[in-house]
């Protein structure tokens, strides 16, 4: 595990050095949203209502802008295929750069989307509900990316493709966010939907890891 | 991969078979269109639109079958590097996304006169929709590399992860409730839907399976040729 | 005749469906079968302009 450990460090620290991918990420979502009130119009009702859809589309796009970069600079520099070798599993090192992604993008997205709920008038009741599936849904955007990052790795065109091939299977996670955030401030029960995004976590952990590390040993051959 | 620029039993085999196929095809689907236009009869509560159907439901059980399709071979190209596995895989894709296609509009232009909506964001018809987007993805991952056998391993692993997928379209219409009907066909049951409507179904259905076979056959074998095209112009690879 | 082309009323549904069914159908089939014959001409060319060799004379294993 300590080998894990590292890994993470490593690539939170290139994270944070190069000044910030992952403050560009949070800087994208916070301008994103702040976009709404002017194309829309600044009546509380009508942005209360697309409140939760505009939080979660933001954080979605915003997660896609850093993923291209996911293994991009390790394939680059021949460190991946120094990765291979190490003893621990692809699998693990897979999942390794997607829990540094996560904390470098899906985290702090997370941690300001109450703030930027507050400016669309989200209902407060539900603001638990929306900071719970941020948590569960953000991780599994980090997971389905590394798929599609290692699949698009030296691809032409690549940043377009990896869109075409991550969104799609992001639909899911965003119908369940965006109904467990709403659930609550509507006055329903938002567990149901919260299980069901955990159970999304739980495939992707499963998942994810595997096809990603598929994906890398194919791209390296 | 030398054994794939000379694949001369699947040529042999092939080129046996399609004329069966295409005949097959052609018979079954005359058959089926004729059935499905002038011989079932309306349906009591959705009138004649329930024709619609005779086009609908093929497509979308062909849409799901050439992804299965796509993803075992993916999968066996992927395991045990059999030439042709990969490309059966590649082959089946544009047909599949051309049925999920049909699949799509059909289903719309039946949804507005008995739904009143166009488009309804339920689980059944999102997830297809999902599955159209993976054949796209699957298309575009095979000709996004200068390495075209990268390209052909990157989509077969789209292809495998994807397959997620079929049992959520599949079970769709049981998990949640949607606007969608339920399965009336493949139930475990036996299937609800009256016989003067479930043949021309049927008939319509097996037309369709023929007409993918047959031009999946084709296209395999346009590939193959390729490939020898290629193996001539640059040397062996 | 007129009957069953207004199809009860859903004409303008059932036909695009049909249409629509038809038309890729068919494209798939021309653009499979033209796909298929290019290749062959080219390959028939290609084979002309290189020497005869013996089907497995290769420098694979």
């Amino acid at each position: 595990m300590n080998a894990f450990a590292a890994l993470v460090g490593r690539d939170l620290k290139l994270a944070f050095r190069q000044g910030g991918d992952w403050a560009n990420v949070a800087a994208f979502f916070a301008l994103a949203v702040i976009l709404f009130p002017f194309g829309v119009g600044p009546e509380p009702e009508l942005l209360a209502r697309i409140s939760a859809g505009v939080l979660w589309v933001a954080a979605l796009l915003a997660a896609l802008l850093s993923l291209e970069r996911l293994f991009q600079s390790d394939w680059e520099d021949g460190s991946l295929e120094a990765l291979v070798l190490m003893p621990l599993p692809l699998e693990l090192q897979a999942l390794a750069k997607c829990l540094a992604h996560w904390l470098a993008t899906g985290l702090p997205l997370t941690v300001i989307a109450p703030l930027l709920a507050l400016v669309l008038h989200f209902n407060s009741e539900g603001m638990t509900s929306l900071v719970l599936a941020m948590l569960l849904g953000t991780p599994v955007l980090s997971l389905i990316g590394a798929v599609g990052a290692a699949l698009t790795l030296g691809a032409r065109r690549g940043g377009v493709l990896l869109s075409l091939l991550v969104l799609p299977l992001y639909i899911p996670v965003l119908i369940f966010g965006v109904a467990a955030s709403e659930a609550a401030s509507m006055g329903f029960a938002a567990r149901p939907h919260l299980l069901l995004l955990a159970a999304l976590l739980l495939t992707a952990l499963a998942l994810a890891p595997w096809a990603a590390a598929a994906a890398l040993r194919q791209a390296m051959e | 991969m030398p054994r794939l620029a000379n694949p001369s039993q699947f040529m042999k085999l092939s080129a046996a078979l399609m004329p069966w196929c295409a005949a097959a095809a052609a018979l079954f689907l005359g058959a089926g269109l004729y059935m499905a236009l002038f011989v079932a009869p309306p349906d009591y509560q959705q009138g004649e639109s329930v024709r619609i159907m005779y086009v609908h439901v093929p497509a979308a059980w062909l849409a799901s079958l050439a992804y299965a399709l796509m993803a075992g071979a993916s999968a066996v190209g992927l395991i045990w590097r059999h030439p042709l596995a990969h490309v059966a895989a590649e082959a089946a894709a544009p047909l599949g996304a051309g049925f999920t296609f049909i699949c799509l509009v059909s289903g719309s232009l039946w949804g507005e006169p008995m739904w009143g909506t166009w488009w309804v964001w339920d689980a059944r018809l999102t997830s297809v929709l999902v599955l159209f987007f993976l054949y796209l993805g699957f298309i575009a991952l095979e000709h996004a590399f200068d390495d075209r056998s990268r390209g052909t391993r990157a989509a077969a692993i789209l292809a495998v992860v994807g397959v997620v997928n079929l049992p959520i379209i599949k079970f769709s219409v049981d998990w949640w409730n949607t606007l969608h009907q339920k399965e009336s066909v493949f139930r475990l049951d036996g299937p609800t839907i009256a016989p003067s409507l479930l043949w021309p179904l049927l008939v319509m259905a097996v037309g369709f399976l023929f007409f993918f076979v047959t031009l999946l056959l084709l296209r395999m074998r346009a590939a193959l040729l390729e490939a020898r095209l290629r193996a001539l112009i640059f040397g062996n690879p | 005749m007129a009957a069953f082309f207004a199809m009860g009323g859903y004409a303008r549904f059932v036909w695009p469906a049909y249409a629509v069914a038809a038309l890729v159908l068919l494209g798939l089939l021309f653009w499979s079968l033209a796909s298929y014959r290019r290749i062959k001409i080219q390959l028939a060319a290609q084979e002309a302009k290189s020497p005869r060799r013996r089907k497995h004379a290769s420098r694979n294993p």
